[in-house]
C-alpha cells in the first residue's frame, strides 16, 4: 500500500488554501502598517469620516479572508469525514474522521450553552466573547478527546504496542503486515520502538485531562484554607504562613521535583506523607464551609458536616492509604480505588508546587476584601470569624479566582510536560505528552515527527486555557 | 532605608539556610545514600558494605551534626581505618592529616567535592555559572527590549488591530513552555524536515558562542518570558493612556508619537521593572530545561546531573546559588521600585 498523503483527495484545495493564508497575513501586516500612517478614525470622529481608509480596506479583507480560510478548513474537516475510503481521506481527513465523535459532541454542547445562554450566568456569558469561544472550544476539544480515548474510541492502536517494521515512520505509513480488523495506518508515523504517535497523543490527553484540573482543584483548596485565614487575622500566623509559601516559591520547580519524585524518595514514603497532610485540606475546607453556614440550624448542620466526613474520610483513606507505600493500613474492602504507580506522586508534587501561589494570591485579595463595609456590618452582626471568611470574603473573591483557576490548569499541564520531560514520575512508557517529547527529543534532527505531535497537543491545551482565562476576565469585568 | 535593607538580608539568610537543610534532609535520606554508595562503589554492593563505605565517609552521623560540618560551624568528620590511616571531610588527598583544617564548610569557602565530576564544587559551580551568564545576558538582551515593544505598541491603542495581534502573539509565547517551542524550532530550523540554517544542539557553543549554535536555545527561553512582560507592560501602558494628563496633552494637541515616546512611556516602564526582574526565577527553570534540551553544559545541565546523581554537596551549592538568585532579584526589584516610583515610601 502506498502511504497516505496529507490531504488525499482534496488536494486540489491545497493551492488555494496556501494562497489565502499568504493574502490574510498581507492584509493584516498592510492594516497594521497603515494604522501608523494614517491617523486612526477615533481620532477623527469616524461617523463623519464617509470613505473609508486604506487602513479600514484592509481591514475588511483580513477579515473575509480569514471567514475563507476558516471555511476552507472545515472543508477539509468535514470532507474527511464524508469522503469514503481512507486513501482519498489523506491524513488530515483520516484523523479528522478519527475525532468524529469529539467534534459530534463539541457541536452538541455548543448548540445547547448558546441556546440557553442567558441562564447560565458566568458559563453563558462566555459565549459573547469571540476569544473566550475559541479557547472553550480547544479545551473542551481535548476534555472530549480524553474522556472518548479512556473509553477507546479514537484510537487506532494501543499506545503501548510496539509493531516490527514501524520504528520512525513517517506520517501516513501503512502497517507492516496489517490484519483485518485492523487499522492499516500509523496516522501520524511510528515512534523509536515503533509505536503509534496519533494513539499516543490522543491517549495523553487523558492523563493530563485526569490530573492537571483536579489537582489545581486541590492547590486551591490548600491555598484557601489557608490563605483567607493568613490575611483575616494577620499577625504571627501571617507572618509564618507567608514565610513558608516565600519559602517553597523560592526553591526552582526542578529542583524540588527531583527531590520529590525520584525513585528513592517515594521509597521512603514522603510523597505519602505528604498526600496526607495535603489531601486534608479538601475535607477542613467542605467541613468548615457547611459547619459555619448552618451552625445555628443545628440539625441540617449535624446531616452536611456528618455527611461530608463520612463521604470525605472515606475516599480520603482510599487515596493515600497505597499498596506498597509505608502507608497501607486501610481495610481493602473500604479501599475503593487504587491509584496506578507514580501518578500519586506526580499529583502531590503538582499541588505542593501550586499551592503557595494560590495562597498569595488568595491572600492579597482577601486583604483587600476584609477592608469593605460589608465585611465590617458581618462583624457587627456577630458573625464568626469563617462565616466571614468564607460566606462573605470569598464569593466576591471569586472573579479574580476563576480566572486564575483556568490560567493555573494550563500552568500544571506544562509543569505535567515538564516532569515528564525529565523523565520523573510517571513510568517511562506512559503516553502522557512530557514523557513523549522527552522520547523523541533524542532523534529530534532525523525524526521529528515524534516530538512534534505531543508539543503541538500541549500547546494548543494550553493556548485554549489561556484565551478562555482572557474570556472570561473579559466577561467578569462586564459586570 | 538601610533598615529595611537589613531586615531583607535577615530573612533571606534565614530562608537560604532553612531551604538548604530541606535539601540536606532530602537528599540524606537513607535510600539516598544507598544510591550514593552504590554509584560511587560498585551496583552489586551488599548492605555492610554500603554500610561501611557511608560509615567511613562520614554520612552516618546524625542529620543536624553532618549539617553543621557542611556549614562549617562543626569540626570536620575523621575516619581513622584499621592501619592507623586517617581520612576524613577537611583532609585532602595528598595532605597530612595533622595539617589538615579542623573546620572545612562554606564558611571557610570549602563547598565540598562533587562526587559525579570528581572535582571541587566551588570550580564546577562558578565555571557552570560563567556559562549560563552567557545565555543569560542573551537572552535578557533579546528577550527585554523586544517585550517591551510589543507591550507598548499593543497597548498605546487599546482594541485596535495592531493590539489584538501582538496580545494573541504574547498569549501564544506564554502557553509555550521551553520544552515545546525547543522541539518546534529544531524541527523547523535545525532538522532535515525543515530548513538546516542553525544546531541543534549548543555544546560546542561552551568555548565560542557563535550566531549558529547559540541562536536557539536563546530564542527558546526568551519567548516563553516574553509573553509575560509583554502583557504587563501591555496593561501598564494601557493604564496611562487613560489618566488625565495624557487627555490634556492630547487636547492642547500634542501629536500621538510625541505623547507615547514623552509623556507615556516613562511611567508606564515602572510596573514591567518588578516583572522583570521577577522573571529571573523564571529564567533559572527555562534554564535548566533548554540546557538539557540543547545539550549546552551550564548550570541548569549540573543541577540535573547532580539532582539525578544524588550528588549532595553540588546539589546543594546549586541550591544555595538558586535561592540566592531568587532573594536577591526579590531585593533589587523591591528597591528599584521605590527609586523609580516616588509615591512608594518604605518606613
Amino acid at each position: 500500500m502506498e502511504p497516505l498523503s496529507w490531504t488525499g483527495s482534496l488536494s486540489v484545495l491545497n493551492p488555494i488554501y496556501l494562497a489565502l493564508w499568504a493574502a490574510f497575513g498581507i492584509a493584516v501586516i498592510a492594516q497594521i502598517v497603515l494604522s501608523f500612517v494614517s491617523p486612526s478614525a477615533e481620532m477623527q470622529g469616524s461617523a463623519l469620516a464617509a470613505k473609508k481608509t486604506p487602513g479600514e480596506m484592509a481591514g475588511t479583507a483580513s477579515r473575509y479572508l480569514f471567514l475563507g480560510i476558516i471555511a476552507l478548513t472545515l472543508i477539509y474537516l468535514i470532507g474527511g469525514i464524508l469522503i469514503p475510503g481512507i486513501e482519498n481521506k489523506g491524513i488530515v481527513g483520516a484523523i479528522s474522521a478519527r475525532f468524529l465523535p469529539v467534534w459530534i459532541a463539541l457541536v452538541v454542547t455548543f448548540a445547547l450553552s448558546i441556546t440557553f445562554k442567558r441562564k447560565l450566568g458566568l458559563y453563558g456569558k462566555l459565549f459573547d466573547s469571540f476569544v473566550g469561544m475559541i479557547g472553550f472550544a480547544i479545551v473542551m476539544f481535548w476534555v472530549f478527546t480524553g474522556v472518548f480515548s479512556a473509553m477507546d474510541l479514537i484510537v487506532t492502536h494501543d499506545p503501548l504496542s510496539q509493531v516490527s517494521g514501524m520504528k520512525n515512520k513517517s506520517p501516513g505509513e501503512p502497517l507492516a503486515g496489517a490484519e483485518a480488523g485492523e487499522y492499516a495506518f500509523y496516522l501520524l508515523g511510528g515512534d523509536n520502538l515503533a509505536r503509534d504517535v496519533f494513539s499516543r497523543m490522543v491517549s495523553g490527553s487523558w492523563v493530563v485531562i485526569q490530573i492537571a484540573p483536579l489537582a489545581t482543584l486541590f492547590a486551591f483548596m490548600v491555598g484557601i484554607t489557608l490563605g483567607l485565614p493568613a490575611a483575616y487575622y494577620g499577625g504571627k500566623l501571617d507572618t509564618f504562613l507567608s514565610f513558608l509559601a516565600n519559602l517553597i516559591l523560592a526553591f526552582p520547580v526542578i529542583l524540588l521535583f527531583y527531590l520529590l519524585v525520584t525513585p528513592e524518595i517515594v521509597a521512603t514514603g514522603l510523597p505519602s506523607y505528604m498526600a496526607s497532610v495535603l489531601f486534608l485540606f479538601p475535607i477542613i475546607f467542605l467541613v468548615v464551609l457547611f459547619n459555619s453556614r448552618f451552625y445555628t440550624q443545628p440539625s441540617k448542620q449535624k446531616v452536611y458536616v456528618g455527611g461530608i466526613l463520612i463521604v470525605g474520610l472515606l475516599l480520603y483513606f482510599s487515596l493515600i492509604s497505597q499498596d506498597r507505600t509505608p502507608l497501607n493500613f486501610w481495610p481493602d474492602a473500604l479501599d475503593l480505588f487504587d491509584i496506578p504507580g507514580g501518578v500519586l506522586v506526580v499529583f502531590v508534587s503538582v499541588v505542593f508546587v501550586n499551592s503557595p501561589t494560590v495562597f498569595r494570591i488568595v491572600r492579597g485579595i482577601a486583604l483587600d476584601i476584609k477592608t469593605r463595609d460589608y465585611v465590617a456590618a458581618g462583624q457587627t452582626r456577630g458573625e464568626g470569624p469563617w462565616y466571614i471568611m468564607l460566606w462573605e470574603i470569598l464569593p466576591n473573591a471569586r472573579g479574580p479566582l476563576i480566572v486564575d483557576f483556568c490560567l493555573r490548569i494550563g500552568y500544571t499541564t506544562i509543569l505535567l510536560g515538564t516532569l515528564g520531560f525529565f523523565g520523573l514520575g510517571l513510568p517511562p512508557e506512559s503516553p502522557d505528552w512530557g514523557s513523549t517529547i522527552n522520547d523523541g527529543r533524542r532523534l529530534l534532527s532525523i525524526y521529528p515527527h515524534p516530538a512534534l505531535a505531543p508539543a503541538i497537543a500541549l500547546m494548543s491545551l494550553v493556548l485554549g486555557l489561556n484565551l478562555l482565562a482572557d474570556g472570561l476576565r473579559e466577561e467578569s469585568l462586564k459586570d | 532605608m538601610g533598615l529595611f535593607i537589613l531586615r531583607r538580608l535577615g530573612v533571606m539568610i534565614l530562608t537560604a539556610l532553612c531551604l538548604t537543610f530541606i535539601v540536606f534532609f532530602l537528599t540524606n535520606l537513607y535510600p539516598n545514600l544507598e544510591k550514593l554508595a552504590k554509584t560511587q562503589g560498585n551496583q552489586r554492593m551488599s548492605d555492610e558494605a554500603v554500610t561501611s563505605y557511608l560509615g567511613k565517609n562520614g554520612y552516618l552521623q546524625p542529620l543536624p551534626v553532618k549539617y553543621g560540618q557542611w556549614l562549617g560551624v562543626l569540626p570536620g568528620h575523621t575516619f581513622t581505618d584499621d592501619e592507623g590511616k586517617i581520612t576524613g571531610r577537611c583532609i585532602k588527598r595528598g595532605m597530612e592529616p595533622a595539617d589538615a583544617p579542623t573546620f572545612c564548610g562554606i564558611l571557610q569557602g570549602d563547598w565540598g567535592q562533587s562526587t559525579v565530576f570528581k572535582a571541587d564544587v566551588g570550580e564546577i559551580v562558578s565555571t557552570r555559572l560563567g556559562l549560563t551568564g552567557w545565555l543569560m545576558l542573551f537572552v535578557m538582551l533579546l528577550m527585554v527590549p523586544s517585550a517591551l515593544i510589543v507591550g507598548v505598541l499593543a497597548g498605546m491603542r487599546e482594541g485596535s488591530k495592531l493590539d489584538r495581534s501582538l496580545s494573541t502573539f504574547s498569549i501564544a509565547s506564554t502557553a509555550t513552555p521551553e520544552y515545546v517551542s525547543g522541539v518546534i524550532f529544531i524541527t523547523l530550523f535545525a532538522s532535515s524536515a525543515g530548513v538546516k540554517w542553525f544546531k541543534g544542539t549548543a555544546t560546542s557553543a561552551a568555548d565560542d558562542i557563535t550566531f549558529e549554535n547559540f541562536f536557539l536555545p536563546v530564542l527558546t527561553i526568551a519567548l516563553y518570558g516574553m509573553g509575560y512582560i509583554a502583557r504587563m507592560t501591555r496593561a501598564s501602558m494601557t493604564e496611562v493612556m487613560t489618566a488625565q494628563y495624557i487627555r490634556t496633552a492630547r487636547l492642547k494637541g500634542v501629536s500621538f508619537p510625541n505623547i507615547v515616546m514623552k509623556h507615556a512611556l516613562r511611567n508606564a516602564l515602572i510596573a514591567p521593572f518588578t516583572v522583570i526582574m521577577l522573571q529571573f526565577p523564571w529564567l533559572l527553570n527555562g534554564v535548566v530545561i533548554v540546557e538539557t534540551l540543547f545539550n549546552y553544559k551550564g548550570f541548569g545541565w549540573t543541577l540535573v546531573q547532580a539532582a539525578g546523581n544524588n550528588d549532595i554537596e553540588l546539589l546543594l551549592a546549586c541550591s544555595v546559588v538558586a535561592v540566592f538568585v531568587v532573594l536577591i532579584t526579590q531585593l533589587i526589584s523591591d528597591i528599584g521600585y521605590v527609586f523609580l516610583n516616588p509615591r512608594i515610601r518604605i518606613a
